[in-house]
């Protein structure tokens, strides 16, 4: 297959040398030129010194998970060259710093090594010694810009937006771009096999990652409180609605800032913090992790009990305990469904790229507030913290938030009296006040046992009578978190994959490739959990169902055993654990896998 | 304890307060706390402050953690809205509700040991965003509900009932208060009300953190002979170095102080707090002096009452982060959302 607009390039640096701006550069170069790519970071626990990498994927196909693939290596790291080199795909092409010459130690004879004197050439033309390093970044970018035929043109462009609070900076880049650049051209034969011819495939898209949209997500919902404690990786998150906020919700007079954002202590102040928001009428919200979500459950089943609103962004990270803080994982789920001590349980959603982020963000709190009860939105490192391609955020303005059933004075005049607890419409959703309103909307939040009029009651019956209707309110939820996302093949069957969140790309390139080996399966992403009725029904109309997910003890599987009629005999698992995110063959190889067992009669 | 509903019953000679309501309907429900409990006395020098005040009931909002004082937010103002939260975390619940709605009063009910031991961390925290609510501890130096453990604030060589000594130094909220920069530390006894109603007031009034640590006996496990909790302790070593007169903004200075013997302090809100000091040397806009001072007396086994240290210039937490001045709570969507056009605009750096 013709290696031009697809192939991957992966680039090693050291972290803390300012690679990672060279590396976006190069992406958002070859996306200006039309041509779909997604940027995967996989960087260290650390700020300077240690390995990181960034792996850039070309598709013209528009495939957005790993291939596994590395047609070119670009090795900016002496620590990590030998391992670099022997990751190079047979018949790739390796470019390093040949400042110091490795050429005599490289034994692989399949992949072509092109040498570029980086260090020399930056430290013969730059003085500082800063930018002799960021200089060398972008000296590489300018030798890849000849040999994969990346358009001068945009690469400055990208340059003049990049600095443009800092002008004096542009010449010096750009001067680094044409070394490398005009190295590349006089000493090798450019372009590549592997390179870019534009097209127009990009036009509608951004580049965007999950923990931005979804903070401009909060901004739109009309989020106006903003609890945390800074954990990777889902600080981003915080930084990007302080900075949507900082441009869009400050008066140009007064200088008064239409949000709060508040730096807790820790992620039990956070969420403390989050409910007394909500509780109070704001809509609030936290960005969190694993290791949040862990001491975040004590007040996560108060939320539960006293049926107080609030939404969680939980990025997940490859867990237990501290785990992988860098690396990504969907690992969380079962601790997020069924959070706190005694029978509570959490509505979830689960998005799938950057732009479902952004949605489901919206659609969060509002569930959350018409369902009274915390919303956890389950992104990832993969999604929240790497650049997607994805179609243009889209916003109505009709849209007015769903603050479920809350009773404003005036409707407090017709009542005779208020009892918070009481379902009168059935669906077990009883309505709730807002603080400094009519006094006869008053009532006592509390996380101990209450009856139906909010007093707090030791009676059994009385108990249980509240602890039954919050079931109702969870069949409700049933029919109004998103529905699951459903592709039939082209040969319907009874073979299915069944996955969630940031596995969709993989299981969407790898069912293309099944396909054209003459495998065909139908596709189900959850969205959501309580498991709604399509949930259900797809799972019955399949007999072979293998479940994708990305952790070691298949917690989706678990839950749609636990939370559907499926019987456990028609789940498979195809599962994922080491960190890096879904590689498409390993969904390949697991579906071959299991059909080679036979079990398909 | 009581499991018979409160009778509302309100007698015609009861005196009304500017919003036409007797002290009978700034009360809660009927208290389940034991016969004698310090906390009750409080809960009634609540009532009586609030009243006096003519505090509209939703304008309040009362919080509280886990303890037998947490319980007590549910004994005063039936009226107002109230969040009975987890152990130890009133504080971070109060900080999320004061950011939506500025426009409220808040009171937080503490206990010493929701606030000294396992909400030690957010009652730091609380007081350095210097969060504009009262907090009062009802501070008894024992666990009651789970039967006279020491808390943190047990003193040294204090026994329990049993006999056992204390073998550890107490964590006294009003020091570490000042400690952490606190600016409004109080500190009364729930047998004198009379001290302790103003101090009520000018805490609820003080635009900012205001610490009010309430000795406050237990009845059943820490007012024995050998507690320096009990009431027979407290009034013994009980040492008033300042008396606070609350004057709320409408209302005149009539009563004669003595001069070089008062403090007149004017609140945001025009109110004024009037300090008698018992003794002249006292300075309590001065930290360090404070502090020396309750280190001495400390030394002595003395309990120290009264305003003990006020600072109006901090800014509260949201003057500090310039929120809007209009409750975040009370925003209407079109205030905070930005529009389809302006995502448009946002989106062009995503290109």
């Amino acid at each position: 297959m013709s290696q031009v607009n697809n192939f991957v390039i992966k680039l090693a640096n050291v972290n803390g040398t300012g690679s990672a701006s060279a590396n976006g550069l190069v992406m958002k170069a070859i996306f200006r030129m039309g041509v779909p790519v997604v940027g995967k970071n996989i960087f260290p626990s650390n700020i300077q010194g240690l390995p990181t990498w960034f792996e850039i994927r070309v598709s013209r196909e528009g495939y957005l998970a790993r291939s596994g693939e590395v047609d070119v290596m670009v090795a900016m790291n002496g620590q990590t060259f030998d391992r670099d080199l022997k990751e190079v795909s047979p018949g790739g092409v390796l470019l390093y710093d040949s400042t110091w010459p490795r050429e005599r130690s490289i034994k692989r004879h399949d992949v072509t090594v092109l040498g570029i004197p980086l260090a020399r050439m930056c430290n013969e033309t730059f003085e500082n010694p800063r930018a002799r390093i960021l200089m060398k970044n972008m000296s590489y970018v300018g030798a890849l810009a000849a040999l994969l035929n990346l358009d001068m043109a945009v690469l400055r462009e990208l340059i003049e937006e990049q600095f443009a609070s800092k002008k004096k900076l542009v010449g010096a880049n750009i001067q680094a771009i044409e070394l490398g650049y005009n190295y590349a051209l006089e000493n090798f034969k450019c372009p590549l096999a592997s390179h870019i011819e534009p097209m127009d495939k990009t036009a509608g898209h951004i580049m965007i990652d999950g923990n931005t949209a979804a903070a401009l997500g909060c901004v739109y919902a009309g989020a106006t409180v903003g609890a945390w404690y800074p954990i990777t990786p889902s600080t981003s998150m915080m930084d990007a609605f302080r900075s949507f906020s900082e441009k869009t919700r400050v008066d140009k007079e007064t200088g008064e800032k239409n949000f709060c954002i508040i730096q807790a202590e820790d992620e039990l102040a956070a969420i403390g913090m989050v409910i007394g928001a909500n509780w109070a009428g704001a809509r609030s919200f936290t960005p969190t992790s694993g290791p949040g979500v862990s001491l975040m459950s004590e007040f996560l089943g108060f939320a539960y009990y006293a049926e107080i609103p609030m939404v969680l962004f939980n990025i997940q990270r490859a867990g237990p305990s501290t785990g992988m803080p860098t690396r990504t994982q969907q690992s969380d789920l079962l601790l997020c469904a069924y959070a706190s001590h005694g029978d509570t349980r959490h509505v979830l959603l689960i998005p799938d790229d950057p732009r479902e982020c952004f949605d489901m963000a919206v659609q969060a709190f509002d569930l959350s507030d018409r369902l009274q009860t915390p919303v956890m939105v389950l992104s990832d490192l993969d999604i929240g913290m790497n650049d997607w391609m994805v179609p243009e955020l889209e916003w109505d303005d009709n849209y007015r938030p769903d603050r479920g059933k809350v009773l404003t004075d005036a409707d407090l005049a017709k009542v005779e009296k208020f009892y918070r607890y009481v379902d009168s419409d059935g669906d077990g959703i009883t309505y709730r006040t807002y603080p400094g309103g009519d006094p006869k909307g008053a009532y006592f939040v509390r996380g101990s046992s209450h009856n139906k009029f909010g007093a707090y009651t030791e009676s059994s019956a009385e108990y249980k009578e509240v602890l039954d209707r919050l079931l109702v309110k969870w069949e409700t939820a049933k029919t109004v978190v998103p529905g699951p996302v459903i592709r039939s093949s082209d040969q319907p069957g009874r073979t299915a994959i069944v996955t969630m969140g940031s596995c969709a790309a993989a299981c969407r390139e790898a069912s293309h490739k099944l396909a054209a080996k003459g495998i065909h399966l139908d596709y189900m992403r959850v969205r959501a959990f309580p498991f709604g009725e399509e949930v259900e029904q797809f799972l019955e109309e399949h007999d072979h169902i293998i479940v994708v997910e990305q952790n070691r003890d298949a917690q989706l599987r678990t839950l749609l055993m636990t939370e559907t009629r499926v019987h456990k005999d028609k789940l498979h698992s195809v599962l994922h654990y080491d960190g890096q995110p879904l590689d498409y063959r390993i969904v390949v190889a697991g579906v071959e896998e299991f059909l080679s067992k036979g079990e398909m009669a | 304890m009581s499991f018979v509903s409160k009778p509302r019953i309100i007698h015609k000679s009861l005196k009304r307060n500017a919003l036409g309501l007797t002290v009978r309907d700034y009360e809660g429900v009927a208290t389940t706390l034991c016969a004698g409990c310090g906390h009750d006395s409080i809960t009634a020098a609540i009532v009586q402050a609030f009243w006096e005040m003519d505090m509209p009931a939703q304008q309040v909002a009362k919080m509280s953690g886990i303890g037998c004082s947490s319980k007590t937010t549910g004994y005063f103002l039936s009226a107002a809205h109230g969040v009975n939260s987890v152990h130890g975390r009133m504080p971070s619940v109060t900080t999320g509700a004061n950011a939506a709605r500025r426009d409220l009063t808040y009171i937080g009910i503490s206990g010493d040991g929701d606030s000294m031991s396992i909400g030690l961390g957010q009652f730091a925290h609380v007081i350095r965003r210097n969060l504009d609510m009262l907090y009062m501890i009802e501070n008894n130096g024992v666990y009651g509900l789970t039967k006279g453990q020491f808390s943190a604030s047990a003193d040294l060589g204090s026994q329990t009932k049993k006999g056992e000594a204390n073998q550890q130094p107490p964590i006294d909220p009003v020091k570490a208060s000042l400690a952490m920069g606190a600016s409004f530390v109080a500190r009364a006894f729930s047998g004198d009300k009379e001290q302790l109603v103003p101090l009520i007031k000018a805490g609820l009034r003080h635009k900012g953190f205001a610490l009010l640590d309430v000795i406050s006996p237990c009845v059943t496990f820490n007012d024995h002979a050998t507690s320096t909790k009990s009431y027979a302790y407290t009034r013994e070593y009980y040492h008033p170095a300042i008396h606070a007169d609350f004057i709320p903004p409408s209302e005149e200075i009539v009563a004669r102080y003595d001069e070089g013997e008062t403090m007149d302090v004017q609140l945001h809100d025009g109110s004024h707090v009037i300090l008698r000091k018992v003794d002249k040397d006292y300075d309590p806009t001065d930290r360090g002096r404070a502090f020396n001072f309750l280190m001495d007396a400390q030394d002595r086994g003395e309990v120290v009452t009264g305003l003990l240290y006020i600072d109006q210039k901090q800014g509260d937490m949201h003057q500090r982060s310039g929120t809007a001045s209009k409750p975040l709570g009370r925003m209407e969507h079109q205030e905070l959302c930005p529009g389809s056009e302006v995502l448009k605009d946002l989106q062009k750096a995503y290109r």
